[in-house]
């Protein structure tokens, strides 16, 4: 007997239940990382991409996607990696983007930082660090309510 | 192709043995955010590694790894420029070297992400996103100490005038650079020069430091044939785990 198939839009719905390991708030589709979901020849490819070389993520989030789906059922599976063309923050989802905003980290701008404070919307902001406490986000601050902040960077 | 094998050890070994390096600082550095600002460069540095020694691998053939290849190489083999296996000093002399080589890191990766070779261009094209944020800030960093206090000032020019003869040898060609450049598979190293300069005067004014006159440039870590003394000790940390409990995993 032939298992059936799930299609590619509910699998790209299952994924997007999967949380990124670093910011539990958004998934793995928000982050931009799956690129491409394909059946070949009875195996699932699932393709992915990481946000930067060194993400000590990236392992974490393809064992992650992995046993998401083997717990669907999928048991014929690969998971590519892909590096090009190199990840970028415009394909975070907007979903993802709101989120974010939500969870305290401001989402990145083509401005190259932040629009408001994700904590009081201040709008009176200095730059701490464009590095932080993962590779892909800024520490900055609000003069307003005087808290810092992670940024989600532009890449 | 042999040429491109000996590049894309080049490419990785300068950025496995600078990762190393900086990564030195974890947990010492003057502030918090320089300590996680340092991590994080260190980190990328180490994962352009993986691409790069996994291409040199991949072309070698022999059924190697990246791991391999950082870890099971002696000095001899080892490709990288000297500026890179130096000693990190203070926290000023490690942002001048990061600096120095930022700023050829930058254009030697602008460049190859318009490469002949797709394998090259991927990588190049990820990395140079991640390097135009190491630039932005060694240089900041070597601006703001430069013009800083007396102090700070008079260390910065004490680094530059260590490292700039170190500064040479990213822009000289041997024989695997011209073959390279003419199958338009990586830019050669002098034409990079110009505009490295351009930078490297611009940022070293505004820190109101002095470019040292002489442009005695030492060479032979990129051929490998002649590292510094500090290569040996950087391998002896960094390899002693698999030399001594060889194939160990996590
Ligand atoms: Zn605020």
């Amino acid at each position: 007997m032939v298992a059936p198939r799930p299609d590619p839009v509910e699998i790209w719905a299952w994924l997007d239940a999967v949380p990124d390991p670093e910011i539990p708030v958004i998934s793995v589709v928000d982050l931009g990382i799956v690129r491409d979901v394909a059946w070949d020849d009875g195996v699932l490819t699932v393709t992915i991409t990481p946000t930067y070389s060194g993400c000590p993520a990236t392992s974490l989030i393809a064992t992650e996607i992995e046993s998401a789906l083997r717990a669907k059922g999928i048991d014929r599976l690969r998971i590519d990696r892909r590096i090009f063309p190199p990840w970028t923050t415009d394909w975070l989802t907007e979903k993802g983007r709101a989120r974010l905003e939500s969870y305290g980290i401001a989402p990145p701008r083509a401005a190259g930082g932040p629009e408001r404070c994700p904590r009081c919307g201040g709008s009176d902001l200095e730059r701490i660090s464009q590095f932080g406490s993962t590779p892909c986000k800024a520490q900055w601050r609000c003069r307003d309510c005087l808290e810092p902040f992670d940024y989600f960077k532009c890449i | 192709m042999d040429a491109l094998h000996e590049f894309c050890l080049r490419m990785g070994d300068n950025t496995l043995v600078l990762g190393h390096r900086v990564s030195e600082w974890c947990g010492h550095s003057p502030v918090l955010e320089e300590d996680i600002a340092l991590a994080n460069t260190a980190l990328d540095l180490i994962g352009q590694t993986q691409m790069w020694l996994g291409l040199a691998a991949e072309i070698e053939g022999q059924g190697r790894t990246a791991d391999d290849l950082a870890f099971l190489r002696d000095a001899w083999d080892f490709r990288n420029l000297l500026l890179v296996e130096l000693p990190n000093g203070d926290f000023g002399q490690t942002m001048m070297r990061q600096f120095l080589f930022d700023t050829w890191h930058h254009a030697m990766l602008t460049a190859l992400a318009g490469s002949s070779d797709d394998r090259v261009v991927a990588i190049a094209a990820k990395a140079v996103k991640e390097a135009s944020y190491h630039l932005e800030r060694s240089a900041g960093t070597v601006i703001g100490l430069g013009d800083g206090t007396a102090e700070s000032h008079a260390r910065m020019q004490a680094a530059l005038d260590l490292l700039y003869p170190y500064y040479g040898e990213m822009f000289a060609a041997d024989a695997t650079d011209t073959a390279l450049a003419a199958a338009g598979i990586a830019p050669l190293p002098e034409s990079l020069r110009a505009s490295c300069d351009v930078r490297l005067r611009q940022v070293t004014e505004e820190a109101t430091l002095t470019l040292p006159a002489s442009s005695f440039a030492h060479s032979g870590g990129k051929t490998g044939a002649r590292h510094t003394e500090n290569l040996g000790h950087i391998l002896t940390q960094m390899q002693w785990l698999q030399r001594a409990y060889p194939g160990a995993t996590w």
